[in-house]
């Protein structure tokens, strides 16, 4: 099976403090790593092929250090790593994000697309939809389990409240991956060392045949938009103190809540 | 129509809350609001929507039972070319991730998703979003377009009240679905076996990504066997397999209300925050001080959970 996953490098915000500096996210000091789902569907693909053969292929597209989500994939056990690197892809909305995916990704002869349910920057959950749309596949959203099959995948999609569903969609598919699907293997330094001499195909605009206008800020939906910390000191009565008057004051609140001796 | 078109939600024959969430927020952008609902019995559960839209188009066909993007498509493709909204709106669920940018994709319409907030300005939508996992959020000015595509967080908007509208139903036979592709609905799996239900418990400890990892965990344990509490998580700490996916709190796990929340190390991401926002007392630990928990938490404390976790066991003889 010939299986294409899309990967993201996203800024790492899950222990950080965010800054926000005019309207825009200050990324100076934050580390990029490959976003959380996107992992979890490399590690997928890998165990797919390490199952029952072929091969994984990466794609991602973004700016030039954007190149270390293709190594660490690759170390990870996929097979080759296209980047999509372009100035004229910088402020695509994800229709155009889809449509210029979808022009280096249509002659590739995929079996199974994958990527993450979303990213954890923007969580959009909706690049990978559209692609499927524009390259004429059936997708299935939130797999929390993929079982490959001849001529089809029976994938498990999350819903809501605990209950998940079966469905079955006939290959060539997009499918989306949730986070815990399985537990994604470690990453060495030496490990991505051992790939760092790998080709990795490079891919701009004018190789797809997009003309520039097509791209970008001005092919955008968005007309502008802007980022904002919410707000603080609405919500919680925040205990005030040294370590031992902190925990006195939150042992008093659960003995009075909950009624404990 | 320059209204809202709302796409209902339905699952093993009930409706879905956050349909009603849609209706409210169409009701809130003004003008007329369209709910289409595709069902295999749709008069059994339009009662809940009669009353909260202008509009009902009932669509019946068996096959229609269980939700499946590619008999979806068609019907609601149609509706729009036919109907013409400002806004075809659905939850942002299993099923809006599922519909929604497929919608945009075959019509060719703008997309905004898991919005908590949505206005008209001058004939283009404005958009409020919670990104980076709720740490920040994001203020979207769209480009005047005919029809938008939108898909709503659960709890953004209340659910619209009875009687908020005057509905005229009128119900469409189908005779023959047009999938574009052989999706298929096989069966819905109940959820994960428990070894203790966390949705019973009068206190839980709950632990997050801060906790760091499995080592971490015997500490939380105490922490909770001397409150005799029960022990829950985040969703990053079940995808970890440091604690089994029956101790997950949240929109895919459990809903819990106990007299207590203690949350430990958990930055309180939306899909969290769905999950324990209505408990009785919340008390959030959290390192940084704009962790969103600490908006839906009565008390918060804003310290190194591994120095407050022995301090507080010790103040219950643990």
């Amino acid at each position: 099976m010939k299986i294409l996953v899309l990967v993201k490098n996203v800024p790492e915000v899950a222990e950080a403090e965010l800054e926000i500096d005019q309207g825009a996210l200050d990324l100076e000091d934050l580390e990029m790593v490959v976003n959380e789902w996107d992992n979890y569907a490399v590690e997928e693909a890998v165990r797919i092929t390490e199952a029952s053969g072929g091969e994984v292929h990466l794609m991602t597209l973004g700016n030039e250090d954007d190149e270390d989500v293709l190594r660490r994939g690759l170390a990870m056990g996929a097979h080759a790593a296209s980047h999509l690197c372009d100035e004229a892809f910088d402020g695509s909305d994800p229709a155009t994000l889809a449509r210029v995916i979808a022009a280096a990704v249509k002659d590739g002869g995929y079996d199974l697309i994958l990527t993450g349910v979303q990213s954890a920057d923007l969580g959009q959950a909706s690049t990978g939809v559209l692609l499927a749309q524009e390259l004429g596949l059936p997708h299935a959203t939130m797999a929390i389990a993929l079982e490959p099959g001849a001529g089809e995948v029976v994938v498990t999609r999350e819903l809501e409240n605990n209950t998940s569903e079966k469905v079955a969609l006939p290959l060539p598919a997009l499918v989306t991956v949730q986070s815990g699907i399985n537990q994604p293997r470690y990453v060495s330094i030496m490990g991505i060392r051992k790939v760092r001499k790998m080709t990795i195909e490079q891919i701009e605009a004018d190789d797809l045949g997009l003309a520039e206008e097509s791209l970008g800020a001005a092919a955008s939906m968005v007309d502008s938009q802007s980022l904002a910390l919410p707000p603080m000191g609405e919500g919680a009565q925040m205990l005030e103190g040294g370590l031992d008057s902190v925990c006195d004051q939150a042992a008093a609140i659960l003995r009075e809540k909950g009624g404990l001796a | 129509m320059s209204g809202v078109l709302v796409i209902a939600e339905h699952r093993q024959g009930a409706l879905r809350e956050a349909t009603l969430e849609c209706l409210g927020a169409a009701l809130a952008l003004g003008g007329e609001a369209t709910t289409l609902l595709l069902a295999d019995a749709p008069d059994a559960l339009a009662g809940e929507i009669t009353g909260r839209t202008h509009g009902l188009k009932l669509y019946a066909h068996p096959d229609l039972a269980a939700f499946n993007p590619e008999l979806y498509l068609p019907v609601v493709m149609d509706a729009v070319k036919a109907l013409q909204p400002s806004l075809v709106l659905m939850p942002h669920s299993s099923q809006g991730m599922d519909l929604a940018p497929a919608l945009a994709g075959r019509l060719g319409l703008p997309l905004v998703t898991d919005c908590t907030g949505l206005s008209w300005n001058d004939g283009a939508l404005s958009v409020q979003r919670a990104v980076y996992g709720g740490k920040a959020m994001q203020e979207l000015a769209l480009k005047p377009a005919a029809t938008v595509v939108a898909t709503l967080q659960a709890g953004a908007y209340q659910a619209a009240p009875a009687g908020a509208a005057e509905t005229a139903s009128e119900s469409v036979t189908l005779t023959e679905l047009a999938p574009r592709h052989a999706r298929r609905f096989l069966e819905y799996l109940a959820g994960v076996v428990e070894d203790v239900d966390i949705a019973e418990a009068d206190i839980l400890v709950s632990v997050g990504r801060g906790i760091g990892g499995p080592d971490n965990i015997p500490q939380a344990q105490a922490l909770a066997d001397a409150l005799g509490a029960t022990l829950s998580c985040s969703r990053p700490v079940a995808d970890a397999g440091w604690l089994p996916k029956s101790r997950q709190v949240g929109t895919s796990g459990k809903t819990v209300r106990p007299k207590i929340y203690l949350a430990l190390g958990i930055s309180g991401a939306f899909q969290h925050q769905a999950g324990m926002k209505n408990s009785g007392t919340i008390i959030a630990v959290n390192s940084d001080p704009r962790a969103p928990i600490f908006q839906v938490a009565h008390y918060g404390i804003v310290a190194d959970l591994f120095e407050v976790l022995p301090k507080l066991s010790e103040r219950f003889g643990g």
